[in-house]
């Protein structure tokens, strides 16, 4: 029997649509009418809207998970048929399964959370209802686009994140600085939409439909492996994911995205928004299995920007930046796990990711306001008394991101990750070296962060102190950054499969080769550097900081250093190649050329009435002398020619 | 006979309008408003009947048709023919005029009836222009546009108002110049084979004629539709007829008055030169593509507020441009489908800047900033136009470019992904009207009341046609789609639309 809703008696994974329906009340609500409520009333809007659609999110799933005649069978709710020309006819429709399940539930549940925070955090802000307003509709388009069941509803979803994004960037707009950001950000994924854009034209004028699994089932049966169209469309869909996700090259955008409040660096440039390019990419994995030159691609960039972006993230100051450029390195896991082909993997340590990133930028903005907006990390510390909360929380967040074996749930996810980098048939020894060494930078930087924030000499005063309200969804998502990762633990530790077993339906996973000891000789390394990592970040930021200032004071290491503060030169190329040109053009043609020509026409024309006006001088001698004149010319022609 | 009503009413409504300016000067607005309120029902009427007509058969290509003999020496007649592409222009027409009216409200103080009876027989020009199915009866309401228009700008627009108004005039009449030699080379042509002199639109539809012949006819007709689309190298008229005129007349020439020339491209243009459209569709597509770019980066250049809405019309209509002539069922979709929603979000956006300006008394952007603190809802209904007109999905712009975009791809990749780039270009120049204006830190400190309800009540409702048009557009594209069917072209367009 399914499982029914005991209010309306609808079956109740039919209560589906509830789920993103809900938060858009309380987006239409607050946008309406919300100038006449209170501020608590604002905040109960704001945060119930969430939280009921966590509620319907989570009796979704239980239904789904729970139904005995068909459990985990794939649910397609249809609301209405969208548009329809001739073929052409995506749907308003949710499509659950394993997969939207899961990124929906990590959805409802940290973005509730990150919503109930912020009615705290952003009490005293002048745009109380403009944040919430912004955050529920954010919680709309993210949730459009995990359960669309079709493409164009998909691209929906993710122009509307990519749109709360710059509206949430800019939020404080009076500083222009906050602006230029907001709109940086959109241009640049804007740039990779287009490209994902171009990649639905393709799919839809070959395939014939918009409907994900039509279009898989299609795509498996009309491409053969290594086709070309297969490669160019999973290429350009490539081209939306790294632009959202925030992966080399279109990665600019992310750090300076730091400008909008912190909870909106926690929902969606870390938990939600900017991992929607691993989820296009899982979701049309079937493409990307037709295509391995895209799918090698996607291993490359992933392993690459963690890198690039570890590196980054260890000489920055700003303790959001320090997060933002973690976040583009930790989607670099993922994007690596799917290049590989662990599809379940990559979605494993969003999961992971979402609890530990959320946590640790809310820990992070407990601690800027604490500290009267300061977000430098040198002119912090010694906070784990005077926060103690928010101290072990964060402690337990960036022990997660470090992956500290065995105990955090950051751990299993980058483990199952790395191990699937060495093992999968499309793994291979550098993709691994790349994430180990990838590993221990990740710990190297975390625990800079702590010793900087929480140990050594207090800097600066501590004002305020986080309430109930920001310290509660603080304990939730530690909880969860430690108990997450049992989900799923590796055949040496203990052997539990819930995670992959949940997923196989939807994510294939590959039978290996590889033995047991290889298996537990990989894990230990990765546990090893992990704590070397956390053990180096002891001895250079806490034992011993004049090493550090030893290697950045020579010319190479401060040129070294410099060069990864602004993200390896990136954005210095973009403003000479792309940006100033533009604007040279722009402003060159302010005045429209072509104008010029047709204005320059009648200038033309009227010198030219002027000219014969001129001649019009009504005296009798003069008309006679022009006749003579002409009259001579003309049979000088005559005579001549 | 509701078509003649739909004209009638505005016709007579006009010198009434005008002599009762002097009883006070709410008369005209009100009489106006009036009239366009009862057009608006009988329009309404039609679209309910079209449902009816859809539902009982679907034969015949008019839902509605009224042909009455005008000059029978010359074979003109009053004909006048609705189908379900019309209609919704109609409607358009007739829903953008009530918000013209709406928005010039307290704006036009001076000779107020004057005004109105201008506006109303621009109105009527327009819904001729829609409705007319005789080549000659077309080219006098085509004309009948002109003249009130010039007018609307020359005596209610802003500083340099004469020199836009001229401007607008000369640009538009060369064009009509050459159609209306085209017109009469198609006539000819058809009477020295058939021996029958006509105008009408389906007695000249498929005449057959030298290739060359052809060609230069159809670019007469395009010469004239390629002005008021505008595509460029034609459009140098639009920003500053856009800019110069009055609030009312900003909106009704982006919102309507383009929309004609890309309404006689589709009616005219092609159905009656298919084979040399389809020589020349590269060369169309081509200046559409240019436009969609050119008119994106110009925009983003401008410090005046309405030109920068004025350049991204010339944006928004490259992607018609494109649509059109890539001729198949989805892109003409898309270009229906744009046509309308650029007509509601730039209208919507001339209201706001115009409604700014009135209270600003400037248009310059270098002097605003930061106006979101002293107009919250200002800005709040300007972001969402503004958003609109970027292509968000969830407006009708969207889509709108997407379906223009899909169909032209099947057509021309090459030219569909320069386009696309448009998309972000689009982007660059709608966020820089927000930060410019309503973000960013204040250059000078205004004070200024914000939006009248009678504005958010006008613009409410333009926003919820964007929104019902982004997610439920099927009504819409099952008028147009109807129509084009019906229209003779070439390609795949028929096929392609009847499997629908």
């Amino acid at each position: 029997m399914p499982t029914r809703c005991p209010v309306c008696g609808a079956e109740m994974v039919d209560l589906l649509w509830l789920v993103p329906a809900l938060s858009l009340l309380g987006f239409l609500t607050l946008a309406m009418a919300g100038g006449w409520f209170s501020r608590k009333t604002i905040a109960l809007i704001g945060v119930g809207s969430v939280g009921l659609s966590m509620v319907v999110a989570g009796l979704v799933g239980f239904a789904f998970i729970g139904s005995s005649d068909s459990p985990g069978q794939p649910h397609d709710q249809i609301l209405w048929t969208w548009l329809q020309i001739s073929g052409f006819g995506p749907t308003i429709g949710f499509y659950l399964d394993p997969l939207s399940l899961v990124m929906m539930l990590v959805i409802t549940l940290v973005g509730f959370l990150i919503h109930l925070y912020s009615a705290e955090f952003m009490i005293d802000d002048e745009g109380y209802r403009r944040f919430f307003a912004y955050m529920n509709l954010f919680v709309v388009a993210m949730l459009t686009l995990v359960l669309g069941d079709n493409l164009l509803l998909l691209y929906l979803g993710w122009e509307g994140v990519g749109l709360c994004s710059y509206l949430l960037i800019g939020f404080w707009y009076r500083d222009p600085a906050n602006g230029a950001a907001a709109q940086k950000a959109f241009i640049v994924t804007r740039l990779g939409d287009v490209a994902l854009a171009i990649g639905l034209f393709l799919l839809f004028t070959h395939l014939g439909t918009f409907n994900i699994q039509d279009l898989m089932a299609r795509a498996a049966e009309q491409w053969p492996v290594g086709s070309s169209l297969a490669t160019i469309a999973a290429f350009l869909l490539l081209g939306g994911a790294v632009g959202k996700s925030a992966q080399l090259p279109l990665q600019t955008w992310l750090p300076d995205a730091m400008a909008g409040p912190t909870p909106v660096s926690a929902l969606i440039h870390a938990a939600t928004m900017v991992t929607a390019g691993m989820y296009l990419i899982a979701r049309t994995h079937v493409l990307y299995s037709l295509a391995p030159t895209a799918q090698t691609a996607v291993a490359v960039i992933g392993a690459v920007t963690l890198l690039l972006a570890a590196c980054s993230a260890l000489v920055q100051r700003d303790i959001k930046r320090v997060l933002a450029y973690s976040t583009i390195s930790q989607i670099g896991y993922m994007f690596l796990a799917l290049g590989v082909g662990a599809w379940a993997a990559a979605l494993f340590h969003f999961t992971t990711h979402a609890f530990f990133k959320a946590l640790l930028f809310l820990a992070a903005g407990a601690v800027i306001q604490s500290l009267h907006e300061e977000h430098d990390i040198y002119r912090m510390g010694g906070l784990r008394r005077a926060l103690p909360v928010t101290f072990w929380t964060f402690l337990i967040g960036a022990a997660s991101l470090a992956g500290f074996p065995l105990v955090t749930a950051g751990f299993y996810s980058k483990d199952w990750i790395l191990w699937e980098a060495w093992a999968s048939p499309l793994g291979s020894p550098w993709l691994w070296g790349a994430g180990v060494t990838g590993a221990f930078l990740t710990a190297l930087y975390s625990f800079r962060l702590v010793f900087n924030v929480f140990f050594g000499e207090a800097k600066t005063e501590v004002g305020s102190r986080p309430g109930l309200m920001m310290e509660g969804p603080l304990i939730v998502l530690a909880a969860g950054s430690l108990v997450v990762g049992f989900l799923e633990v590796p055949r040496a530790l203990g052997d539990v499969s819930l995670f992959s077993e949940f997923v196989r339906s939807v994510l294939p996973s590959f039978e290996t080769t590889a033995s047991i000891t290889t298996e537990l000789a990989l894990q230990i390394a990765t546990m090893l550097a992990a704590l070397l990592g956390i053990a180096a970040a002891y001895i250079l930021f806490l034992r011993r900081p004049g090493l550090v200032t030893a290697v950045t004071g020579t010319v190479w290491g401060s040129a070294l250093s410099r060069f990864w503060i602004e993200g390896w030169g990136l954005d210095r190329l973009y403003d000479t190649w792309f940006v100033r040109p533009f604007l040279w053009v722009a402003q060159t043609n302010k005045d429209d050329l072509i104008d010029r020509v047709y204005t320059g026409l009648a200038w033309l024309i009227r010198q030219f009435f002027a000219a014969l006006h001129r001649t019009q001088t009504g005296q009798v001698r003069w008309y006679a002398a022009v006749l003579a004149a002409g009259s001579v010319v003309i049979v000088a022609l005559v005579v001549l020619s | 006979m509701i078509l003649v009503w739909l004209i009638v009413l505005l016709l007579a409504a006009g010198p009434v309008a005008w002599l009762l300016d002097r009883r006070g000067s709410q008369w005209p607005r009100w009489i106006a408003l009036g009239a366009l309120a009862i057009d608006l029902v009988l329009a309404l009427i039609l679209w309910t009947e079209r449902e009816a007509h859809v539902s009982i058969s679907n034969q015949g290509m008019w839902l509605a048709d009224l042909s009455a003999p005008w000059i029978p020496r010359f074979g003109i007649t009053f004909h006048l023919a609705l189908d379900g592409l019309s209609l919704l222009l109609v409607l358009l027409t007739i829903f953008l005029g009530v918000t013209a009216v709406v928005a010039s409200w307290t704006e036009i103080r001076e000779r107020a009836g004057f005004f109105y009876f201008n506006l109303l027989w621009v109105l009527a020009g327009v819904l001729g222009v829609f409705l007319a199915m005789d080549l000659f009866l077309f080219f006098v309401f085509w004309e009948m546009m002109l003249v009130p228009m010039y007018f609307l700008i020359s005596v209610w627009g802003h500083e340099h108002r004469v020199y836009a108004a001229v401007k607008f005039f000369l640009f538009t009449q060369a064009g009509s110049l050459l159609m209306l030699i085209a017109i009469l080379g198609l006539m000819f042509i058809h009477a020295q084979q058939t021996g029958v002199v006509t105008f009408d639109y389906q007695q000249l539809l498929g005449t057959t004629m030298d290739q060359t012949v052809a060609l230069w006819l159809m670019l007469g007709f395009f010469a004239a539709f390629a002005v008021k689309l505008p595509a460029v190298p034609f459009h140098a008229w639009l920003p500053d007829a856009h800019t110069e005129a009055p609030t009312g007349g900003s909106v009704i020439l982006a919102g309507l008055l383009l929309k004609t020339g890309a309404y006689g491209l589709i009616r005219f243009a092609v159905p009656l030169f298919p084979d040399a459209a389809q020589a020349f569709a590269p060369v169309a597509m081509a200046l559409g593509v240019i436009g969609i770019l050119y008119g994106a980066v110009l925009a983003f250049a401008q410090t005046d507020l309405k030109r920068l809405v004025a350049y991204s019309s010339v944006s928004h209509l490259g992607f018609v441009l494109l649509g059109i002539f890539s001729w198949n069922a989805i892109a003409l979709e898309g270009a229906v489908m744009q046509m309308i929603a650029h007509g509601i979000t730039t209208g919507a956006l001339f209201i706001l800047v115009g409604a700014l300006q009135e209270r600003l008394g400037t248009r310059d952007v270098r002097r605003m900033g930061g106006l979101w603190a002293t107009v919250p809802r200002f800005g709040a209904v300007t972001l969402v136009f503004a958003i609109a007109s970027l292509g968000l999905p969830g407006s009708g712009n969207f889509i709108g470019e997407f379906l223009v975009l899909l169909g032209s791809y099947r057509v021309n990749v090459f030219v569909t992904v320069l386009a696309a780039l448009g998309l972000v270009a689009a982007v660059i120049y709608s966020l820089a009207l927000i930060q410019r204006t309503f973000h960013g830190s204040a250059n000078e400190s205004w004070t200024a009341p914000d939006l009248s309800t009678r504005h958010l009540v006008t613009l409410g409702a333009m926003i919820a046609v964007q929104v019902w048009l982004g997610l439920y557009p099927q009504p819409v594209l099952d008028a147009a789609g109807q129509a084009l069917q019906n229209l003779h072209g070439f390609g795949e367009v028929v096929a392609v639309v009847s499997k629908g």
